[in-house]
């Protein structure tokens, strides 16, 4: 290749590095700085950092009480939707059924409805029910968009499973319960653990449902992170110091699976 | 699509295990997404204000639904949220498809594989943080938007205090979160070309317009249409970023659909009419859905 193309290539590269990672580097900056750094005008880039930030926002029992209920809240919705996906995905990976194709759609038409649309109703049923400002009522209504993922990755990957081995299986005298437990299951672990990284990410990332169903018991971390925004001088250190500390487990996951990661926000429309 | 099961030989189960095996997660998703549905069919036929609760709860027939299509704000925010989707999506599609022909092409390994996996970084940030962070970058004061254009000249501007500069900074930190989602795609699109084909072209033509008319296009238009149908679908959800960064101000500048809806619902309360305008926003959303897996999963069976 001529050496100036190349060079536009690799400046091209570069641009699109810099303009992706920058809105990333520049919060994890503002987090390192002192209130009079991040107010300067024009932004300075070069500064003492200091931690002061970062030990406000651990010392608040309100951040740190939200990352816990963030964590009970991502790790149980995304549980009970493996528990629940895995079976289905094993049922339309396996068997014919009469209506297997509309079944399939209905799952992966979830992934379309508005998160509002299904809040409204919740809400008034939770109320009525007395599961307001639980943990529970956000495992359960997060598994609506979770488990159309675990289904769709999971179908897919046990539908890789070469078919002998179940042939063998069965000729041994295995049900279909003992298949799907000792066959499918140890072999689809691949898919299922991308699956319950993408149900931990969009769990731990969801913001509406979470401000609609709780009050102040079971805020999650982008609820409290939301809350800091009111009052006249806002402390954007601090603000800035909590989005590091929620944003960066979330990045590292979608690093583990960014292989996957067209398939896990498309539902697999393409490859 | 529902013709009687195939008895195989060696299927070796009863007409109800698959029954068995379905039946949890079907029944998951019926009481927590269709009974909630239902009660919200009911809440859109009634008067049910929570300010105004001493009223009752009174059936009113379709009046909500009257009153919600008769409403010049809901087609407003509509319009808006259109409006916000042709601003987005021909950017993103723009740079997304630059993005993928840069990383589509050989050498400079190194350097591409880091720009690759910095793609994914967007697309997980937490979408409220998003919003928090643009309300930074986009400070009148000491945000950074107003450094950069200061460096060209630019007198320093009140992005989020206007309605222009508020609906085009949200429409900036959309084409940064959402662009990468854009270049992946088109970039797995590019990888399905044979590369025997590709390698062939690359030697007839120097040009890369042809090569990319020619031979690249047809693999990328499957993902193309994907793109169109899931970012719709995208936009109309779309809540957490405008709702930190500008909580659908100033004004109405910002206000998208679900913005206004949970205004409507959670701010005044008026959950008749809410529940009417999200049930309106679900018939929206299911014709897209099925667009979508017309297109998408036919291979299915």
């Amino acid at each position: 290749m001529p050496r100036f193309g190349r060079l536009l290539h690799g400046a091209g590269l570069l641009l699109v590095f810099a303009v992706t990672i920058f809105p990333f580097y520049w919060m994890v900056s503002s987090s390192f700085k002192t209130q009079t750094d991040l107010l300067a005008s024009p932004p300075v880039w070069l500064f003492t950092p200091t931690l002061a930030n970062y030990a406000e926002v651990f010392a608040d029992q309100k951040v740190v009480g939200a990352i816990v209920n963030s964590l009970i809240v991502a790790v149980f919705s995304t549980l009970l939707a493996v528990v629940l996906g895995t079976p289905a995905a094993f049922a339309l990976a396996r068997y014919d059924f009469r209506g297997k194709s509309d079944l399939w759609f209905w799952f992966i038409s979830n992934r379309f409805i508005s998160p509002i649309v299904l809040a409204l109703p919740i809400y008034l049923v939770a109320q009525n029910i007395g599961l307001l400002d639980t943990h529970l009522i956000l495992i359960l209504v997060y598994i609506t968009f979770i488990l159309p993922i675990v289904v769709w990755i999971c179908t897919d990957q046990f539908r890789s499973i070469p078919r002998d081995l179940e042939e063998a299986a069965r000729l041994e005298g295995a049900s279909q319960f003992d298949i799907f437990w000792r066959i499918y299951l140890p072999l689809g672990v691949p898919g299922i653990a991308v699956s319950a990284i993408f149900g931990f990410i969009f769990s731990w990332n969801e913001l509406l449902y979470a401000l609609v169903l709780t009050r102040r018991a079971v805020q999650t971390a982008p609820v409290v992170a939301t809350s800091f925004m009111s009052g006249y001088e806002l402390p954007w250190g601090k603000i800035m110091a909590t989005g590091t500390v929620i944003v960066l487990p979330v990045t590292i996951f979608a690093l583990l699976v960014s292989r996957h990661m067209v398939r896990g926000l498309t539902m697999g429309a393409t490859k | 699509m529902s013709a009687a099961p195939p008895r195989r030989s060696y299927s070796g189960y009863g007409r109800f295990t698959p029954l068995w095996f379905l039946a949890p997660a079907v029944l998951a998703l019926l009481v927590i997404g269709i009974y909630p549905t239902l009660f919200a069919l009911v809440t859109s036929l009634r008067q049910y204000n929570l300010t105004r609760s001493r009223d009752g709860f009174p059936f009113i027939g379709l009046a909500n639904y009257q009153q919600v299509l008769s409403d010049p704000t809901f087609w407003e925010t509509l319009g808006r949220t259109a409006k916000f989707f042709l601003c987005v999506m021909p950017a993103e599609i723009g740079l997304g498809l630059g993005i993928a022909l840069l990383l589509h092409q050989p050498g400079l390994g190194a350097l591409r594989a880091l720009a690759r996996v910095s793609l994914v970084i967007p697309l997980a940030t937490t979408y409220a943080v998003v919003g928090l962070l643009g309300r930074l970058i986009f400070n009148r004061d000491f945000g950074i938007a107003n450094g950069f254009i200061g460096l060209f000249g630019v007198p320093a501007f009140d992005w989020l205090g206007n309605s222009a500069g508020a609906f085009a900074a949200i429409c900036i930190m959309d084409v940064w979160q959402w662009t990468p989602f854009c270049a992946l795609i088109f970039l797995s699109g590019l990888s399905m070309v044979p590369v025997e084909i590709e390698e062939a072209a690359r030697l007839e033509t120097g040009s890369k317009a042809a090569l990319l008319r020619n031979v690249q296009l047809p693999y990328l238009l499957p993902g193309f249409t994907a793109m169109l149908i899931l970012r719709s679908a995208d936009v109309l959800k779309l809540f957490d970023v405008v709702f930190t960064m500008t909580r659908g101000g100033p004004g109405a500048a910002t206000e998208l659909i679900s913005v206004y809806i949970q205004r409507v619902g959670f701010r005044v309360f008026d959950l008749g009419t809410a529940s009417a305008q999200a049930l309106l926003l679900l018939v929206i959303t299911i014709i897209l859905a099925r667009v979508y897996i017309r297109f998408f999963y036919r291979e299915i069976e």
